[in-house]
C-alpha cells in the first residue's frame, strides 16, 4: 500500500478513496496495486491515527498539560480572589469574571474543537477524530453549565435577576444543549459508527451558534455587557484585573486539553480492551 | 468582601467540575490500563521479555 504523494501524484480530492485494480497502474511503476488517494493534509493527520503512537504521544505531552494548567489555575484563582482590585460599581461581585470568562471561553472554543474533529472524522475518515468529539462533548457542556451557572450568579446582585433572555445567555443556552444533543446522539445508535457520523453533523450544523455567541453583543441590545477583551481595540478593563484574568484563561484553558486528553487516552485502551475481547469470544466459539 | 456567597458559590463550582473531571479521567486511565495489562498479548510479551 503506498500514498500517491509518495510517487509525485496528487489528486484535488478531499475525500480518502481506495481504488483496488487488478493490474499495476501505470503511473505508480507496478510498485502497489492498493493506492489511497487523500490530501496531503490527511497523509499527515493519518499518522497519528495509530494507536500505540498516540498512546505514547499523549503520555508525554499530558504531564506538560497538566501541572501548568494546575499552578496558573491556582495563581490566577488566588491572584483574582485576593489581590486583584474590587471593582467600583459591582464591588468583589466582579471576581466572578475570574471563573466565568475562561469558562465562557471554553465553552465557544470547546465546540469550535468539536467542530474540527467532525470535520477530521467527515472528511478524511480520523478514527481518532470520533473518539475524541466524543470524549471532547461532555467536558464541553460542563464548561458550559459553568458559564452560565456563574453568569447567574454574577447576575443575580448584578441586574437582580437569576436569568434573562438576553441573546448572549441565549445563544449560550442553545450552544449547551447542542453539546448535550451530541452526547445524546452520540449514544442512541446501536453501531456507533452512525452516531459518530450523526453527532459529526450536528456539530457543524451548530457551528452557526458560535459567532451568533460573539456578536449578540453587538448586533442586539442586551442587558449582557459588550466584549471587555478584543483583538483590535485595547481591553476595556483595568490591568490589575486583567492579568489574573489573562492567567486563569490560559490554566482553564490547559486544563481543558489535560482532561480531554486524558479521556481519549482511556476510550482508546477501551476501545483496543472491547477489540480484544471480541476476538477472544470469537476463538472460543 | 461583598457579595461573598455568590463569589463563594462560583468558585466551589469550578472547583467541583474542574476536580471531578480531573478524577474520573485519572481513574478512568488507570482501570483501563489495568484491564489491557491483563489481557493484552503484545504487553504481556513486552513485560516477559
Amino acid at each position: 500500500m503506498m500514498w500517491l504523494h509518495d510517487i509525485g501524484v496528487t489528486w484535488p480530492s478531499f475525500k480518502s478513496r481506495r481504488l483496488q485494480t487488478g493490474r499495476p497502474p501505470a503511473y505508480c511503476g507496478g510498485v502497489d496495486s492498493t493506492i489511497i488517494l487523500a490530501p496531503r493534509g490527511g497523509r499527515n493527520l493519518h499518522r497519528f491515527a495509530n494507536p500505540g503512537r498516540f498512546l505514547r504521544l499523549s503520555g508525554r505531552v499530558l504531564p506538560w498539560l497538566a501541572v501548568p494548567a494546575v499552578v496558573l489555575t491556582l495563581v490566577g484563582l488566588a491572584w483574582g480572589l485576593f489581590f486583584a482590585p474590587p471593582d467600583y460599581q459591582q464591588g468583589d461581585a466582579v471576581r466572578i469574571i475570574y471563573i466565568h470568562v475562561p469558562a465562557a471561553w471554553l465553552a465557544s472554543g470547546g465546540y469550535l474543537s468539536l467542530a474540527i474533529c467532525s470535520v477530521l472524522s467527515l472528511v478524511w475518515r480520523h478514527p481518532l477524530a470520533d473518539l475524541a468529539a466524543a470524549e471532547l462533548a461532555p467536558v464541553g457542556a460542563a464548561f458550559t453549565a459553568l458559564c452560565l451557572a456563574t453568569g447567574s450568579l454574577w447576575g443575580k446582585p448584578m441586574w437582580g435577576a437569576w436569568w434573562v433572555w438576553d441573546a448572549r445567555l441565549t445563544s449560550v443556552l442553545v450552544l449547551f444543549f447542542l453539546y448535550i444533543g451530541h452526547i445524546a446522539l452520540v449514544r442512541a445508535f446501536d453501531d456507533p459508527t452512525r452516531g459518530y457520523r450523526a453527532g459529526a453533523i450536528l456539530a457543524l450544523v451548530g457551528v452557526v451558534n458560535l459567532p451568533v455567541i460573539k456578536f449578540s453583543v453587538d448586533w442586539w441590545n442586551t442587558l449582557h455587557q459588550p466584549s471587555t477583551i478584543t483583538i483590535t481595540g485595547a481591553p476595556s478593563m483595568h490591568v490589575e484585573m486583567l492579568w489574573p484574568l489573562l492567567v486563569c484563561v490560559a490554566g482553564f484553558s490547559l486544563g481543558f486539553a489535560a482532561i480531554v486528553t486524558a479521556r481519549l487516552r482511556a476510550a482508546v485502551m477501551e476501545r483496543r480492551i472491547r477489540s480484544l475481547l471480541l476476538a477472544q469470544a470469537q476463538q472460543a466459539a | 468582601m461583598t457579595h461573598l456567597p455568590y463569589v463563594a458559590a462560583s468558585y466551589g463550582l469550578a472547583l467541583a467540575v474542574a476536580l471531578g473531571f480531573a478524577v474520573s479521567a485519572w481513574l478512568r486511565v488507570g482501570r483501563a490500563r489495568r484491564r489491557l495489562d491483563a489481557i493484552d498479548p503484545r504487553r504481556r510479551n513486552r513485560e516477559t521479555h
